[in-house]
């Protein structure tokens, strides 16, 4: 089984050299994606299978590729499984999006030979099982993807994107080195289960270096997933991307980030001390609510959903924090319920993200807009987009009946048994992560209230609006299945959970309640008494009184309909300007929060009685994590490098003098050291 | 199970069947309180259908989601109001979703109106769902808190639960609960769009919020919104009723004559709950919409404090 996926993906990098050859051709784009999508196809379905039918019991390869007395050690278990599965879903949905979206593309040729190579890079992270092959394939996955960012190379905000992210990229690379360096200890044993096996149970006394790691993980994975701070690159690179690699980057490469970080803190690890779970919580907080008011004020749909991103790994970060709290204290069914929360949490991204992604491809593909104050009406010419881009946004704004709500509500079930932890510092920061995790959600509703409406809704804005047309049908068939996932999670849940439950149980030894044994396919996450959802229940009641009420008044009293001109209370306006666009919708909610989060300054300029000139109206916001955690350091950075800028302007007697003083200073180090 | 079925259609029925009234009943207190002689309690019966066989009037440019969107609404809300026990807990649905569920489905409802006041793109329409939106970024935080208190109060996040915990007597008096009790009312009135946060009956730019969002609906559109309007009052006031003053309220499976005194004490708590609500609305006056804010940050902190002290300690 594992020798097949291996073998799917050595197929993936060999369409990657395929597409070298045939990327000038017209059919190119069809062959490519056709065989990304196969391949793609034939992952998932190992990975279910492995996952749901052979009870994931793991399995192991060694090749003799890499480090000579080393090896690639590759290993297929319930983890990986899981996040395989989440992978080549979102592959194979991109990839038939892209069959059709890939005709829009005027340089085939810079995108499809990377997006095979991607896709394998991103599964070979999943498959790898020794230190040396996963941070091997974390760089291929994310030099792949930054070639992809920077396909339209002539714009310049694309390269600045694509320079932020090779220097968060590195950075990130850099710390996961340092990890898996300081897991390995002296002797050098960088495979997976040689490390599990040093680190296998509590070392009271391991507190330190584990804290270390722990941060070190924090940092790599997290700069790739897109944790606050280091969340900056992410808003730039994604949207750069064309809008079905910018679905795998948001949807997909940011989960093998999240499985970066469960790989080591729940597998690698040894059990790590209570505090540290509160700096996971803090951070995935901050993210969340960071993340989902800077997407409110966004114009770019695209930059917009890419901080909805940051949004959702925040969630992620918090399902995982509540499981290290949980974990930490011995609580194992509660350990299992946030840690399924946040592998739910996971695949629920997956699938929305992309499909709205998808769905702000196929109207940049329409219109050639992303701005949407430039956009609106869309829902008459692209009825379909706009029905499975609603489903969407219904999803990530977590209403029930979609899949969104279920994760989420799974969440805060877990935070509701955080009363049960004995520190003092758990017991206050939960409910507060609580609060935080209600505000971000009820945040995320408006801004796909805002997202949806502006784009979809109301008045075309430009002529580009006026003329847009349906998306071809392999974009609507990827995103249609894409949709009907959503729905599937939301009202059978259950089955989610369940499939989970291998995961759970190899990393933390436990399992939420078998969900397929409930009756009525409701979920329990504890116990009945305690609390109990049944989205297929709600979605049916909701189908139903919908059908009742409208069949009712349509028989009995009347179904007859009239257009006229809008009323508007008798004022309407034939110019769409006066429409509410992006920027005055969110206006109230700015107003609100925005002094605290973005430094916010509203500046009406009223010209005094008299004087003919037009009132000028601006608004300044701040990005404060650029400001105050970047500049500086991007300051410092410059500062050093011209002050040791001199040195490349010695003679050389001066040159010859620094090289002996050096030899001198460390030939003084080591002989103080010994 | 005939019986079981019986009851949870009563239910069904009866929210449905009772919200107009409690609307009419909050309209005429209110008339009467300001000397008016107010419209006969009925009247919010006659107006429903008189605006349900008139010909419904869609501006030219609107959408399916316009259209599909009153019967959305109103679904969301009947089943969201049939799943918090009236008159008796334990009902043959009511473990399909807990109080996090319902006021999700509340907030489901929410997102597609609020959508629909952008679909015509007229910039009524657009102040209010944009208000709107914004009261709810702060009143959904905030119920979802009030709802953590509770579930740690009774252990549960099921209202027959938290119902039963409060009618045994272990609950006794305790300030979260007094703080949530505050919390909800304030988050209950702005959620209905009630005076001080907004006018129901007005046509004013200036204090509309829920009122501007639907002002480009008509006839059985606009009956349906006005209908799920109704139904999220009761659903409040019965939620206020079943978690704070759950007696009368018929345990799990018993007879029919614990549903009749069950269903007098609910028609009595709906009575004092509107004559109440009522009170309230003609003392205070409507405040400026950036003053919402203040108010239901208010409401925001009485219940993250709740929660604390909730998880602080287990008697307070």
């Amino acid at each position: 089984m594992l020798w097949v996926s291996l073998g799917s993906v050595a197929g993936l990098l060999g369409l990657a050299l395929l597409a070298i050859m045939v990327a000038q051709r017209a059919a190119g784009g069809a062959i490519i994606y056709g065989g990304s999508l196969a391949l793609s196809v034939v992952l998932l379905a190992i990975a279910l299978w492995h996952l749901v039918l052979l009870g994931a019991s793991p399995l192991d390869i060694v090749l003799p590729l890499g480090l000579p007395w080393l090896g690639s050690h590759f290993r297929l278990d319930a983890l990986s499984a899981f996040f395989l599965g989440v992978i080549n879903l979102g592959g194979a949905a991109a990839s038939l999006y892209g069959v059709g979206y890939g005709r829009h593309e005027h340089d085939p040729g810079r995108v499809l030979p990377f997006f095979p190579a991607f896709l394998a890079g991103m599964n070979l992270v999943i498959l790898a099982s020794d230190a040396f092959t996963f941070l091997v394939s974390w760089e291929f996955m994310s030099m792949t993807s930054w070639a992809l960012v920077m396909t339209h190379h002539r714009r310049a905000e694309n390269i600045r994107a694509g320079y932020v992210y090779l220097v968060m990229a590195s950075f990130g690379t850099l710390c996961l080195l340092l990890a898996f360096g300081l897991l390995a200890e002296p002797h050098g044993g960088y495979a997976f289960d040689v490390i599990r096996a040093a680190h296998a149970g509590f070392h009271p006394g391991g507190g330190r270096d584990s804290a270390l790691i722990l941060a070190l993980a924090l940092l790599g994975a997290g700069s790739k997933a897109g944790l606050a701070p280091l969340h900056v690159w992410l808003p730039l690179a994604h949207p750069a991307a064309p809008s079905h690699v910018s679905a795998l980057m948001s949807g997909v490469m940011t989960k093998v980030a999240v499985y970066g970080f469960i790989r080591i803190v729940f597998d690698l690890l040894d059990q790590p001390n209570w505090w540290s779970s509160m700096v996971v919580l803090a951070l995935g907080g901050a993210t969340a609510v960071l993340g989902v008011l800077t997407a409110l004020v966004q114009r770019d749909l695209k930059r917009l959903l890419a901080y909805s991103t940051v949004e959702n790994i925040g969630i992620i970060f918090i399902g995982l924090g509540l499981a290290m709290a949980f974990r930490a204290n011995g609580m194992v069914a509660a350990t299992a319920l946030a840690l399924t929360a946040a592998l739910f949490h996971v695949f629920n991204h997956s699938l929305f993200k992309s499909l709205l992604f998808f769905g702000a491809g196929a109207i940049q593909a329409a219109t050639g807009e992303r701005d949407m104050e430039r956009l609106g009406g869309l829902i008459h010419p692209m009825k379909l987009t706009a029905f499975v881009f609603l489903v969407g946004a219904v999803a990530i704004s977590a209403l029930p009946p979609l899949n969104g709500f279920v994760s989420e509500w799974l969440a805060l079930q877990a935070i509701l048994l955080g009363p049960d932890l004995p520190q003092w510092g758990l017991k206050l920061m939960v409910p507060a992560i609580g609060a935080v995790l209600a505000f971000s959600t009820a945040l995320a509703a408006a801004c796909f209230v805002t997202a949806f409406g502006v784009t979809f809704l109301g008045r075309p804005r430009s002529g580009a609006a006026q003329s847009a047309r349906e998306a071809d049908r392999f974009s609507l068939t990827a995103m249609f299945a894409l949709a009907a996932l959503c729905l599937l999670a939301g009202i059978l849940p259950g089955f989610v959970i369940d499939a989970l439950a291998p995961v759970t149980r190899a990393l933390v030894g436990g399992r939420m309640p078998v969900q397929a044994d409930v009756p009525w396919l409701s979920i329990v996450p504890i116990q009945a008494s305690r609390s109990s959802y049944n989205g297929l229940l709600i979605f049916l009641f909701i189908a139903v009184s919908a059908v009742i009420g409208m069949a009712a008044i349509h028989r009995f009293a009347s179904r007859r309909i009239r257009r006229s001109a809008a009323w508007d209370c008798g004022f309407p306006d034939p110019s769409p300007i006066t429409q509410y666009s992006a920027g005055s919708f969110v206006q109230p909610i700015r107003r609100v929060y925005g002094r605290l989060a973005f430094r916010a300054v509203e500046r009406v300029d009223m010209p005094p009685p008299g004087s003919l000139r037009p009132a000028v109206f601006s608004l300044v916001l701040h990005d404060i994590v650029w400001e105050t955690l970047y500049t500086p350091i991007a300051k410092a950075v410059d500062h050093v490098s011209r002050v040791v800028n001199r040195v490349q302007f010695l003679t050389i007697r001066r040159y010859l003098g620094l090289v002996f003083a050096a030899l001198v200073l460390l030939l003084l180090v080591l002989a103080i050291w010994q | 199970m005939i019986l079981d079925l019986a009851a949870q259609g009563m239910q069904m029925f009866l929210v449905l069947a009772l919200s107009p009234l409690l609307t009419g009943l909050v309209r005429r207190v209110k008339a009467r309180l300001l000397r008016r002689r107010g419209p006969p309690l009925l009247q919010p019966y006659r107006d429903l259908l008189r605006l349900m066989r008139k010909d419904a009037v869609l501006a030219d440019n609107a959408s399916w989601l316009f259209r599909s969107t009153p019967y959305l609404v109103f679904a969301a809300t009947w089943v969201a109001a049939a799943l918090v026990p009236t008159f008796a807990t334990g009902l043959m649905f009511s473990w399909t979703s807990d109080l996090i569920a319902v006021i999700s489905l509340l907030g489901s409802a929410r997102f597609f109106l609020a959508l629909a006041g952008l679909d015509v793109g007229t910039s009524f329409g657009g102040i209010g769902s944009s208000r709107e939106v914004m009261i709810a970024t702060l009143a959904e935080p905030a119920m979802i808190m009030i709802v953590f208190t509770l579930a740690l109060i009774a252990g549960s996040t099921q209202l027959s639960t938290i119902a039963g915990f409060t009618l045994s007597s272990a609950v006794g008096l305790r300030v979260s609960l007094g703080l949530a009790l505050v919390a909800l009312v304030i988050v209950a009135i702005a959620e209905n769009a009630r005076i001080p946060v907004d006018n129901p009956s007005t046509h004013l730019e200036l204090t509309m919020v829920h009122e501007a969002m639907v002002l480009e609906y008509s006839a059985r559109h606009l009956a349906m919104v006005e209908l799920a309007a109704m139904l999220k009052l009761l659903l409040y006031v019965s939620l206020i009723a079943c978690v704070f003053v759950p007696w009368g309220l018929a345990p799990e499976g018993s007879g029919k004559m614990a549903y009749l005194i069950g269903t007098g004490a609910y028609l009595l708590k709906l009575g004092i709950g509107g004559t109440l609500l009522a009170f309230f609305e003609t003392s205070v006056a409507k405040m400026r919409v950036f003053r919402v804010p203040e108010f239901l940050g208010a409401a925001l902190m009485l219940s993250l404090l709740a929660m604390l002290l909730r998880f602080v300690s287990r008697s307070l």
